[in-house]
């Protein structure tokens, strides 16, 4: 068993690539090693910025010899069929052997292919992966890069470390040779250093101040920022993102703590930290009133030989940094919010959809009229008033700066300047709900807002035909529609959110979303499918979400399983007899639209169609009861989904169900009487219609 | 009578004083064997505009030079009032061509020339990739902190002109208010000592500031600064089409900044700014198509079986 070695050093990698460059190492690695057929076994791999290292262990001395067989052509093919089957096998003529196949002469070219040292493998190797490494963005360099063909790498390559069982594998790519030697750490390590095997490599850099396990480095940079925090009266504020980042830029990761002027603190917390976290990447704290301190956590990439020199330095950078923010921060409040709106003419929202005022016009009368229509419960001038200042922040210079904090700046200036709280509120959180795990907002005129840009903007890009289309979606469509989704549905609004193709979208979308809450979307496209053919498709999310909940109860439900039953072999005689429900039971209208004219239409179809009701024979037991059934059932079920107990509606149904089941035991449809096989016939018809009243069955799985 | 004394320079004092420091980065790259550029004479963003910088990373030919290049950058003007912002300040610019292995040695080698321990200053190379649509030209490379402050910016040219670097050219540049006022440990740029005898930064450019940036702001004639846009595009033109490719690129620059003045006297509209910078980089990048399209022979000769493209 051998253990293998591999460094592959370079100048400083950038952070947000270590950890594909890792995947990309290791899948490499296993390609060539499958390739040889010797499987990889055990694969650690660790990256600094200025190396990727791979340790593999248990790996063989030696790949397995093989022998290979092919079948040839029979004794006495012609010369050219035999020399052809010669050179494909890689074997001369003499060296082929006849054997006997069912009675025939055949030839056979057998390969025995030796197995090859792992040393040989993996010099064959390595070069192979550093050439085919795919990185996000890669270079060329150096004197060899006067033809492009030279090799690329994501900075310039420096160094090939390649031990098996401490000997060096002999490779060399882009006239860089491997060898024992490594580097250590850029400033407190000077000369190579001698790495026997891979046993001693981790020890030997960490002597050499380089921590080479890069998870290491993120847990002493997550338990060292919180300790110096902790050491100041402090708590740290957690960020994960940070911690990565910082250990994919040092070698040696030294958190250290600094102070910056309290004064900074009167702009906005948010502010501070992104300014911290983004263009320094530093931490920032807490103090023990949860309120934002003065403090911030960098981390150094040295021991440095006086740490308050490194802090001092870091601390002025910030001031800087925050200078700049507090500049923005009183700039921005000079101007009134519905000052910096006008500059909103001069930007483009999408050539054909006019300006960012254009749509902010189109968002303000929209919010005002959901408010006026008591769809959202919420002051329809407060609602205008925020709708036409929620997209001024955009050209403040604090969101020039950090495009991230638009929605929360408008909100702060908004506020200073003393605007309605509903107000202020509204134009802080109009942009959410933006991701899965985000909050949906509640305060009516922010949901106003909120419901009305993202309305907007679905149906304005919907209009110029902007749909998104595979993995495009450009404009964030899907976004806006599930925050839409989620708004709606979390608020109980009762609405119709769309028609025609964006009605579709909106089905799509609430199928992935409900799928997530463990609905079917089999039940969703039930109810949507109700009053397709006469237009008349639902388009109130609640109610819809409220019905699909209820059938889906029902359906899980032996009732429920076998009325559904009963209703497909009603169905599939129906079809059968070309008994077109649409011919047949003319004005049947289940949009819930129109739920009271649809009752009307359904009792004055009880009283015409008379074979329904007075019947030229005398009914079996089974088929009477399941007349009586229906007599009751059918206007239960269709004044329950008229008041909206879609559960009541299940439950008439379900009292179909033992009916319906007798009927098909005990009753003969295809009767030999025409009147009688009428009759039954437009019995099934009535039980498929009052089902269908209820959600389209037809669509249900199962 | 006796004769005049012979001179002997005085020691570099580059800890406190900002033309020693920059004369020591001329001894040190002079030592690497670059050529010592004096500043290129015409109004520029930033030191890439340099020819010795775009148009000497065009072509086969080695090139390692070192200069200060003043910059101009209208919209930071703020006065004199802002101690870390300027309308007009220094970049010093290191080209080598091609990019030697052990340029990143190098370069920390010249932060300890100018005072930068870097076992007392925390040096970090930072992913930062540069890209310049107005000039084809794109690389990657990092910016370079210490102890949090963004001090140079280091690239390897990838493209220039729209042409592949062959070979890649190394490029270096600091900005020498920050170093020094980090080295100095001065937090206004106004008390930086120029000299060791006294002489601040203040004393030597802060009227300038004043002036510029009010005139940058408010008074720049905008119908002269159109026309001299126009003049300029005009000329670069005539340049391009009498076979004069440098002349064409000194006309692209001056375009470049004039455009940079409208844009600080707020005339130029949304809309029209993706215009106006649209005929900039069409001005820029015929120039240095031309220029390498005119040296391509010579190149070809002296490197055979090298090709522009």
């Amino acid at each position: 068993m051998a253990d293998f070695l591999l460094e592959l050093r370079c100048e400083e990698i950038p952070a947000r690539m270590q950890a594909g460059a890792r995947a990309e190492l290791e899948k490499l690695f296993r390609r060539e090693l499958d390739a040889a057929g010797v499987s990889a076994g055990d694969v650690t791999i660790w990256s600094t910025p200025r190396r990727l290292a791979l340790i593999a262990r248990g790996l063989p001395l030696a790949t397995e010899a093989v022998s290979e067989e092919a079948k040839g052509p029979p004794e006495g093919a012609p010369d050219a069929a035999i020399d052809g089957f010669c050179k494909k096998a890689g074997v001369s003529r003499d060296q082929l052997e006849l054997r006997d196949v069912k009675g025939r002469m055949t030839y056979f070219a057998v390969v025995n292919i030796p197995g090859r040292p792992m040393a040989e493998v993996l010099a064959a190797a390595t070069p192979a992966i550093i050439r085919d490494f795919s990185w996000p963005k890669s270079m060329r360099w150096g004197v060899a890069s006067i033809s492009t063909d030279s090799l690329r790498w994501v900075r310039p390559l420096s160094g090939i470390v390649a031990l098996l069982n401490g000997e060096v594998i002999d490779v060399e790519v882009g006239g860089i040779a491997s060898a024992r030697e490594t580097m250590g750490h850029r400033f407190h390590s000077s000369g190579g250093i001698s790495i026997a095997s891979a046993d001693d490599y981790a020890a030997k850099l960490r002597a050499a101040h380089v921590i080479v396990d890069h998870e290491e480095r993120q847990n002493l940079i997550r338990e060292r920022a919180a300790k110096v925090a902790a050491d100041a009266g402090l708590r740290l504020v957690a960020d994960e993102g940070l911690v990565v980042e910082n250990a994919g830029l040092t070698e040696w990761p030294v958190p250290l703590l600094g102070r910056f002027d309290e004064t900074f603190l009167d702009v906005p917390p948010e502010v501070i930290q992104l300014t911290a976290r983004v263009n320094q990447k530093y931490f920032v704290c807490e103090g023990t009133d949860g309120k934002l301190a003065n403090a911030f956590v960098c981390t150094a990439n040295i021991d440095p030989v006086d740490p308050a020199v490194v802090v001092d330095g870091n601390r002025k950078v910030l001031a800087a940094r925050l200078s700049d923010a507090r500049f923005f921060w009183e700039q921005d409040q000079k101007t009134p919010l519905a000052v910096h709106a006008e500059k909103l003419s001069r930007i483009t929202f999408h050539e054909k959809l006019g300006t960012v005022a254009d749509k902010v016009e189109r968002v303000a009368k929209l919010a005002r009229w959901l408010c006026e229509e008591g769809i959202v419960a919420g002051d329809p001038a407060l609602a205008e008033q925020a709708a036409r200042l929620c997209k001024a922040d955009l050209v403040t210079e604090m969101v020039g700066e950090f495009p991230e904090l638009q929605g929360l700046m408008g909100g702060y200036y908004a506020a200073k300047e003393g605007l309605p709280v509903e107000v202020a509120e509204a134009i802080r959180d109009h942009y959410k709900p933006v991701g899965q795990g985000d909050e949906v907002p509640t305060a009516p005129v922010t949901v106003a807002v909120s419901l009305a840009d993202k309305l907007d903007t679905l149906r304005s890009f919907f209009k110029i035909d902007e749909k998104p289309t595979g993995s495009k979606d450009p404009f964030a469509l899907r976004r806006a529609a599930l925050g839409t989704i989620r708004l709606i549905t979390d608020n109980g609004l009762r609405m119709g959110v769309a028609e025609g193709d964006l009605l579709d979208f909106f089905a799509d979308r609430l199928k992935v979303q409900q799928r997530e809450a463990g609905v079917r979307h089999d039940l969703i496209d039930a109810v949507f499918a109700l009053g397709q053919e006469t237009g008349n498709v639902e388009d109130d999310l609640v109610r819809l979400l409220a019905r699909v909940h209820a059938l889906q109860a029902f359906v899980t439900t032996e009732d429920g399983t076998n009325l559904l039953a009963g209703y497909k072999r009603a169905a599939n005689i129906l079809k059968k007899e070309g008994w077109d429900s649409t011919s047949r039971l003319p004005g049947l209208d289940p949009g819930p639209r129109s739920l009271a004219v649809e009752e009307e239409a359904g009792s004055r179809l009880g009283g015409r169609e008379d074979e329904s009701l007075v019947l030229s024979y005398t009914p079996e037991p089974a088929e009477k009861a399941l007349i009586d059934a229906l007599d009751t059932a059918a206007p239960l079920a269709a004044q329950a989904v008229e008041a909206e107990r879609f559960a009541d509606a299940m439950a008439a149904l379900a009292t179909l169900r033992v009916p319906i089941d007798r009927f098909f035991e005990e009753v003969t449809v295809n009767a030999q009487e025409a009147d009688k096989r009428q009759a039954r016939l437009a019995l099934l018809a009535r039980f498929r219609d009052a089902v269908h009243r209820v959600a389209d069955f037809s669509r249900i799985e199962g | 009578m006796s004769a005049a004394p012979l001179f002997t320079p005085p020691a570099r004092d580059p800890a406190r004083s900002f033309q020693d420091m920059i004369l020591t980065l001329h001894d040190f790259w002079s030592a690497q064997g670059c050529v010592i550029l004096q500043p290129y004479d015409m109004r520029m963003g930033a030191g890439t505009f340099h020819t010795a910088t775009t148009l000497r990373a065009l072509g086969p030919e080695p090139w390692n030079a070192a200069f200060v290049q003043p910059c101009r950058r209208p919209t930071d003007g703020r006065y004199g009032e802002n101690p870390n912002r300027l309308q007009h300040y220094y970049q010093y610019q290191v080209i080598l061509k091609p990019s030697p292995s052990d340029i990143q040695e190098l370069y920390l080698q010249s932060l300890a020339a100018i005072g930068i321990d870097p076992l007392a200053h925390d040096i970090r190379f930072v992913e930062d990739d540069w890209e310049s649509p107005t000039l084809g030209a794109w690389g990657l490379g990092w910016e370079v902190w210490c102890d949090g402050m963004e001090v140079t910016q280091f690239t390897y040219f990838q493209q220039m002109g729209g042409f592949d670097c062959k070979p890649v050219a190394g490029e270096l540049t600091y900005g020498l208010e920050r170093l020094a006022m980090y080295i100095q440990g001065a937090d206004n740029v106004y008390d930086l000592a120029f000299t060791s005898a006294g002489v601040t930064y203040g004393d030597v450019f802060l009227e300038n500031e004043r002036q510029m940036s009010k005139w940058n702001f408010e008074v720049a004639e905008t119908g002269a600064l159109f026309d001299l846009f126009a003049k300029a595009e005009a000329e670069c033109r005539n340049a391009l089409g009498a076979g004069v490719p440098i002349a064409a690129y000194e006309q692209a620059i001056e375009a470049s900044h004039v455009f940079n003045l409208l844009q600080a006297r707020g005339v130029i509209s949304v809309q029209e700014r993706a215009s106006y910078m649209g005929r900039v980089r069409d001005l820029a990048r015929s120039s240095c198509e031309a220029y390498a399209e005119k040296m391509r022979p010579e190149w070809q000769a002296k490197y055979p079986g090298w090709n522009l493209v």
